[in-house]
């Protein structure tokens, strides 16, 4: 019954001259997410609304379910669209609207009139209240209730004219690629994909880093990794993932430095190497997953000497979030029961019993002189034999 | 240079097998069921596979039913038998290192009521005949065990539990999951007094998704699939044509040169058992601080093809990648995860190793297709790596 569905969208309503990109941006990603989706669709802008048009057959709740996760949406409405014929057929065309959307016709309703054409004969009020007296006549048991009505029933006079009274949520947020784009630390863990989906949500397109350590990390805890990153991108977009191959680096610092400090320098090691393929992708900063406390090498000591080793501002949208409200939202996006998959990522390997939890910057420092020798050529060897792989 | 050493997961399929199977894919692919020509010429096919199958076992075409594989063959043949003779007694009894396609249905019928009783092995995985007869009641029905260990090699001693089962009380009947065991070793069900016998077809190059369940004639059986009523009603299902045919040719190319196989896999193993036994030497193992220690026995009660041995101190999950990255692929006795403490391998734990070789132990198993050159490879490779993992080992 539907052949359109009318996007409304909060934020990027109110961002002044810059409302068309925004607003382009949307209709860009509202495209890539539709791109797999049954049918044919044709979404475009009109009159500071956009609009997804299905001029083929398609499924309604796949559709449903794939705008749902566009950020920048805030409620789907499908819509039903007819020609101007006066106002009396408005009138039929409302009483079969209200037929075929709603088994039983006995709800308050409240009728809500836009008219966006002016040359229209009638006002706003005076249509709605036409179309309320037709309403009441078609269907008795219905009744009015202008302030909380069961059916808040839209009809937008435009070019055309749109039906609507649903309004499905949508996720808010802001359409990626508005906000420029970061570097994910994305491991095989709950956290990390949530952090990524998190920023991501704020209007910002991901590039992703993963860090592998062959063979004490396997073929599978790879592809695991890849799979997370193609959950993340049905909400982020294409997502460019590098694959470090880190296991040289890690079994040189365990060589070199005290074993309880492994984690730390390790991970300053990681965000460098992330930093790196961050400039050359043109990512203005770093993500992680990162919670104030939740483990070892995420104390608020660890996590200023993780951060020293950057220039680049490191984003932890995650840094407030107990484990629990960090599983609810992996849940809600659907990468909780990928991310529990039991292989092991490279940051559980070579973990000590008592690792410090709170490092002192002097001694970190001190000890990765031991490494001077080899960890440069060490590092560029990691990077030089990266490989990218573009995620979708 | 690549040795796949992991043909107890499963095997590639013989050139003969993958001939019959595209044969009968694409030039006789009818249905049996089907009155036409078409469908003879596919019965053909699956009253020849079930004829050459008996014929490995010397028992009756009629008493095998061709199934999706092991797993089904013995999700069958227990909750099948069970629910059969519960009228007799609601006793079942199998043993603690069983395969999960037998100990998830045993779980399942012990919801159902059953008891089920679980034989302890010793070390090395047998089971004691002494507790077999103990655990033998007025009200035990059936007795389930496989025949060839899948992670040790460990051979059970069928003939005797059978002998002693059906002295006992020849009504109780005796399932063997020979899954691990078909294909390598003489079976002949009649003589074991065993009346059912799963095998799979994948692990003797066959295909995946075929395998069968010999049933004793006399044996009360219950069917599980229900449907057009193929096989005499007693599994359902249009006959997969493609999956009896490869499976009996594989049967027929693993019998009719056992002896040859048989010989053949003896050697490999003494030369993987003979090398790691070396390379254990080589790389200072002592008696009480080992680098290599071997799980599974030579001589007739251990398998042919299987040789597994644990390397403490190198966790198996990475030997068995550091090994992929060469090339050689073999199997991990136990999934173990360090900070999650994954339950290791049941089977591994029943053995009552200690925890540092439950959690380092390989399997190595071999075919007919395996070479001394592949072997030769995985212990010149595991020389090379042994010493790196080992300095790297967790503390």
């Amino acid at each position: 019954m539907f052949k359109t569905f009318l996007i409304k969208y909060g934020e990027i309503g109110i961002k002044g001259k810059n409302r068309h990109l925004f607003e382009d941006a949307l209709v860009k990603q509202i495209r890539y997410a539709l791109k797999d989706a049954e049918g044919e669709f044709f979404v475009y802008r009109n009159q500071g609304r956009i609009y997804v048009d299905c001029n083929s057959l398609y499924d309604y709740d796949e559709v449903v379910e794939k705008l749902q996760k566009v950020f920048g949406i805030v409620g789907i409405c499908p819509v039903v669209t007819t020609e101007d014929k006066g106002l009396e057929a408005l009138g039929t065309d409302v009483i079969d609207f209200l037929k075929n959307v709603y088994d039983i016709r006995d709800q308050s309703f409240k009728v809500m009139t836009r008219r966006a054409r002016k040359d229209y004969p009638m006002e706003s009020m005076e249509i709605s209240a036409y179309l309320g007296e037709r309403i009441l006549q078609a269907f008795p048991d219905m009744k009015v209730d202008v302030h909380h009505p069961e059916i808040m029933l839209h009809v937008e006079i435009r070019e055309k004219i749109y039906i609507y009274s649903k309004i499905i949520p949508g996720p808010g947020g802001m359409p990626v690629g508005t906000n420029g784009k970061a570097m994910l630390l994305l491991s095989g863990g709950i956290d990390s994909p949530v952090a990524g989906y998190m920023i991501c949500k704020r209007g910002v397109k991901l590039d992703a880093t993963y860090f592998h350590a062959p063979p004490y990390t396997s073929e599978r805890a790879k592809e695991k990794v890849v799979d997370l990153a193609r959950i993340v991108a049905q909400y982020a977009g294409p997502i460019n993932l590098h694959v470090v191959n880190f296991t040289d680096i890690q079994l040189y610092i365990y060589d070199q430095c005290p074993h309880d400090e492994l984690t730390i320098i390790m991970r300053r090691y990681m965000m460098k190497i992330a930093e790196h393929f961050a400039r050359q992708d043109g990512d203005l900063a770093l993500v992680t997953g990162e919670s104030i406390g939740q483990v070892a090498s995420q104390t608020m000591q660890s996590l200023a000497a993780t951060n020293e080793v950057c220039t680049m501002p490191v984003f932890r949208p995650l840094i407030g979030f107990d484990k629990q409200e960090i599983v609810d939202v992996s849940e809600k996006i659907g990468t909780y029961e990928t991310s529990i998959l039991p292989y092991e990522d490279c940051c559980t390997i070579f973990v000590a019993k008592h690792p410090v939890t709170k490092p002192n910057l002097n001694v970190i420092k001190r000890s990765e002189q031991k490494l001077n020798e080899k960890i440069d050529e060490l590092v560029r060897t990691a990077i030089e034999t990266t490989e990218t792989i573009l995620v979708e | 240079m690549e040795a796949y050493l992991d043909n107890s997961a499963t095997t590639r399929c013989s050139e003969a097998v993958r001939d019959i199977v595209v044969r009968t894919m694409m030039e006789d692919y009818g249905n049996p069921s089907s009155k036409h020509q078409k469908g003879l010429e596919a019965e053909h096919y699956i009253r020849d596979a079930r004829e050459m199958i008996a014929r490995t076992m010397k028992v009756n075409e009629k008493e095998i039913y061709f199934t999706s594989g092991g797993t089904e063959s013995n999700n069958w043949a227990l909750i099948g038998a069970a629910m059969a003779n519960r009228r007799s007694g609601m006793h079942l009894i199998t043993t603690a290192v069983e395969h999960a396609a037998v100990l998830m249905p045993m779980q399942y019928l012990e919801e159902q009521g059953f008891r089920v009783t679980y034989l302890p092995v010793d070390e090395k995985g047998h089971i004691s005949l002494k507790d077999l007869e103990e655990a033998i009641c007025e009200d035990t029905i059936l007795v389930s065990m496989m025949y060839v260990n899948n992670e040790v090699g460990t051979i059970e001693p069928v003939a005797e539990a059978g002998k002693l089962i059906k002295g006992k009380n020849p009504r109780i009947l005796f399932h063997v999951d020979a899954v691990q065991a078909y294909g390598k070793l003489p079976i002949y069900p009649k003589k074991l007094g065993v009346d059912m016998l799963s095998v799979s077809g994948h692990k003797i190059h066959g295909p995946k998704g075929s395998g069968f369940l010999y049933v004793n004639e006399k044996a009360k059986l219950r069917p599980l699939i229900l449907g057009g009523g193929q096989q005499k009603g007693m599994r359902s299902g249009t006959d997969n044509v493609p999956g009896a045919a490869g499976l009996a040719q594989a049967a027929r190319d693993c019998y009719a040169q056992l002896a040859e196989n048989t010989e053949h896999l003896l050697t490999l193993k003494k030369q993987m058992m003979d090398g790691l036994r070396q390379l254990d030497q080589q790389l200072g193992g002592t008696e009480k601080k080992p680098v290599i220690v071997i799980h599974s026995e030579e001589g007739d009660s251990s398998a042919p093809h299987i040789v597994s041995a644990a390397f403490p101190g190198v966790r198996s999950e990475v030997l068995l990648h550091a090994l992929e990255e060469r090339g050689i692929y073999v199997s991990a006795g136990s999934a173990c995860s360090s900070n999650k403490k994954l339950p290791v391998s049941p089977v591994l734990k029943e053995l009552h190793l200690p925890t540092d070789q439950l959690e380092s132990t390989l399997r190595f198993s071999f075919s007919r297709y395996t070479t001394a050159e592949e072997i030769c490879y995985c212990l010149q490779i595991l020389g090379e790596l042994l010493p790196v993992l080992r300095r790297y080992a967790r503390h």
